[in-house]
């Protein structure tokens, strides 16, 4: 019977969106069990005590330590293989945490990684994204083998509550690396929505035309509470900062509401928007292949019709 | 100090693969193919790193067919000094990982650095299999890089935003889109790159064993994006978007 362990991750006291939703997934893996791992170096119990109301989590596992303060990958790594041995599947949600750390403790184990897990199949049967969403793979892990995985976020729901999950306090005979140390963190500290989680996205291309004219792109955002991307001409062009660019080498993004303004729809960009919820394009081109897939498209000048929107939706 | 850099063969980045009817894979016939944008990204990193005079030698790395050599040379062109073909029909991230990992020791390199991750198979996995194999510090998603003596000192990009951590050299570094940019390569450039050193090796005589791997099943489209409609005004999105809830 399968058992999964699944690496669960916490920010100023709040369990992860993302762990919650790689619940989903690893419940969706006939289990005897889904085990929730939450290393930290203080008290855990207020995390660990979400972990137990989801549904499927059959056992919070804490571990704390004074190393694990911060989530390195080095330090974290060699706990998660100590603690692998009694699991066929070891799951963490793809945040830049579980991406950075999983494949340490695949390489450890000898045994390839899935990453990005849309669906499951089977036990040991995924489905995963490459190229950037264009072709989607069915990956098989050969038997004897324990199962990595990193769960795409995009593609699972929350776990429900209504769990009553039991809490285990661990300590784990590790030596742990001092080689890594964490030194700051900045989090980002903008008005605007991140571009990354924001549920409204406006884009502006290479249309907009200069930097000085993306002011049109930002008052409208800020309008409707939204973030500012840009495609990777209008990052090539200089308009905006390449933190801006969403597509396949930029941030993939999936707002429920994306404006593409001023952008023609190269295939690099399309990548990085294919699970927007609804794509509106604004462009004078009515020929921009943004319109093949845009649900909503409005051929004409931007800096006349976007003004004119953000009048209307205010 | 000598850097190992990785260099792989991909799709180019503006072509529009074509999955095979029958599922096998996508079609590759006839497609343009360059060095992963990610690469580039990290070649310029050890670039920029041998021209502050923090690094000796430069040294390009790609496990794959003897068709990569093509990379290879636009690496040397860049400016690495030279380069290295490891033999291996569609190795997957572990054993190319324990290839860079086996390199690193031979070598003896302060850094690794690679790309965060290819964008033909999107893994993401390669850099920290080598640095857990080697037994090393990794620093991925690298935003800024600076490496002072013994150590690197490192911001990266996460999904919260920018954490910088120290690690000892010797490491592994991934790059991220905003690390640098990646300078043109001159017509001279490539004249002088194809008298640079290519060395080809095979797993065997590294030492590596080929690591188990994940079957591919089969490979499928994505379900299709259908084009909506065209709104002919103003008033009639607004009303689309409010029909639709969005507002």
């Amino acid at each position: 019977m399968s058992r999964v362990l699944l690496i669960g991750e916490f920010d100023n006291g709040r369990l992860s969106d993302g762990t919650a939703k790689a619940v989903s997934c690893a419940a969706a893996i006939k289990t005897g069990g889904v085990d929730v791992v939450v290393f930290g170096a203080g008290d855990l119990s207020g995390v660990a005590a979400q972990a137990v109301k989801l549904a499927g989590v059959s056992k919070v596992i804490t571990v704390t330590h004074p190393a694990n303060e911060h989530p390195l990958a080095a330090v974290i790594a060699p706990q998660v293989v100590a603690m692998a041995g009694g699991y066929t599947h070891v799951l963490v949600s793809n945040s830049s945490f579980g991406k950075d750390m999983l494949p340490r403790v695949a390489a450890v184990l000898g045994v390839p990684q899935i990453s990005d897990i849309m669906k499951v199949e089977g036990e040991r049967t995924f489905q995963r994204p490459t190229y950037a969403g264009n072709a989607i793979v069915t990956v098989e892990v050969p038997a004897g083998l324990t199962i990595c995985g990193t769960v795409r976020n995009a593609s699972f729901a929350v776990a429900p509550e209504g769990g009553s999950a039991a809490i285990e306090a661990k300590s784990l005979d590790v030596a742990l690396p001092t080689s890594t140390r964490f030194v700051g963190r900045e989090t980002a500290k903008s008005d605007r929505p991140d571009l990354q989680t924001a549920k409204r996205v406006v884009s502006g291309g290479r249309g907009v035309g200069s930097s000085e004219n993306f002011k049109v792109i930002f008052s409208f955002a800020d309008k409707v509470g939204a973030g500012v991307g840009a495609s990777r001409a209008a990052v090539d062009a200089g308009y905006v900062s390449n933190e801006l660019q969403v597509g396949q080498t930029g941030k993939i993004i999936a707002p429920e509401l994306y404006f593409a303004v001023g952008i023609s729809g190269a295939i690099q960009h399309l990548a990085g928007i294919k699970d927007a919820g609804t794509i509106v394009a604004i462009n004078k081109d009515e020929e921009a292949p943004i319109f093949e897939i845009a649900d909503l498209g409005l051929v004409g000048d931007l800096f006349e019709l976007l003004p004119a929107l953000e009048k209307a939706l205010a | 100090m000598k850097i190992l850099v990785g260099v792989k063969r991909v799709v180019d980045y503006n072509v529009r693969v074509q999955v095979r009817p029958d599922g096998s894979g996508v079609n590759l016939d006839g497609v343009k193919m360059s060095v992963n944008p990610f690469d580039e990204i990290a070649i310029e990193a050890a670039l920029r790193l041998r021209e502050a005079g923090k690094a000796t030698e430069v040294i390009a790395v790609t496990v794959g067919s003897q068709a990569a050599q093509e990379q290879l040379r636009t690496a040397l062109a860049m400016g690495a000094d030279r380069a290295i073909l490891v033999e291996a029909e569609d190795a997957q991230p572990l054993t190319i990982a324990r290839v860079f990992a086996a390199l690193a020791k031979k070598e003896e390199a302060g850094l690794v650095i690679l790309g965060k991750q290819a964008i033909d198979g999107d893994n993401g996995q390669t850099a920290q299999m080598t640095a857990a194999i080697w037994d090393r510090p990794q620093a991925t998603f690298a935003f800024k890089l600076e490496v002072n003596g013994s150590k690197a000192v490192v911001t990266r990009e996460i999904d919260a935003g920018l954490e910088t951590i120290e690690v000892d050299l010797p490491a592994v570094i991934s790059a991220d889109l905003r690390l640098n940019e990646p300078r043109y390569v001159k017509l001279p450039d490539i004249m002088k790159a194809k008298k640079k050193p290519l060395d080809t090796l095979s797993l065997d005589s590294l030492g590596v064993a080929a690591a188990p791997a994940l079957k591919q099943v089969k490979t499928a489209p994505p379900p299709a994006r259908q084009g909506g409609k065209k709104v002919k005004s103003v008033e009639e999105l607004v009303s689309e978007l409010k029909n639709r809830g969005l507002f």
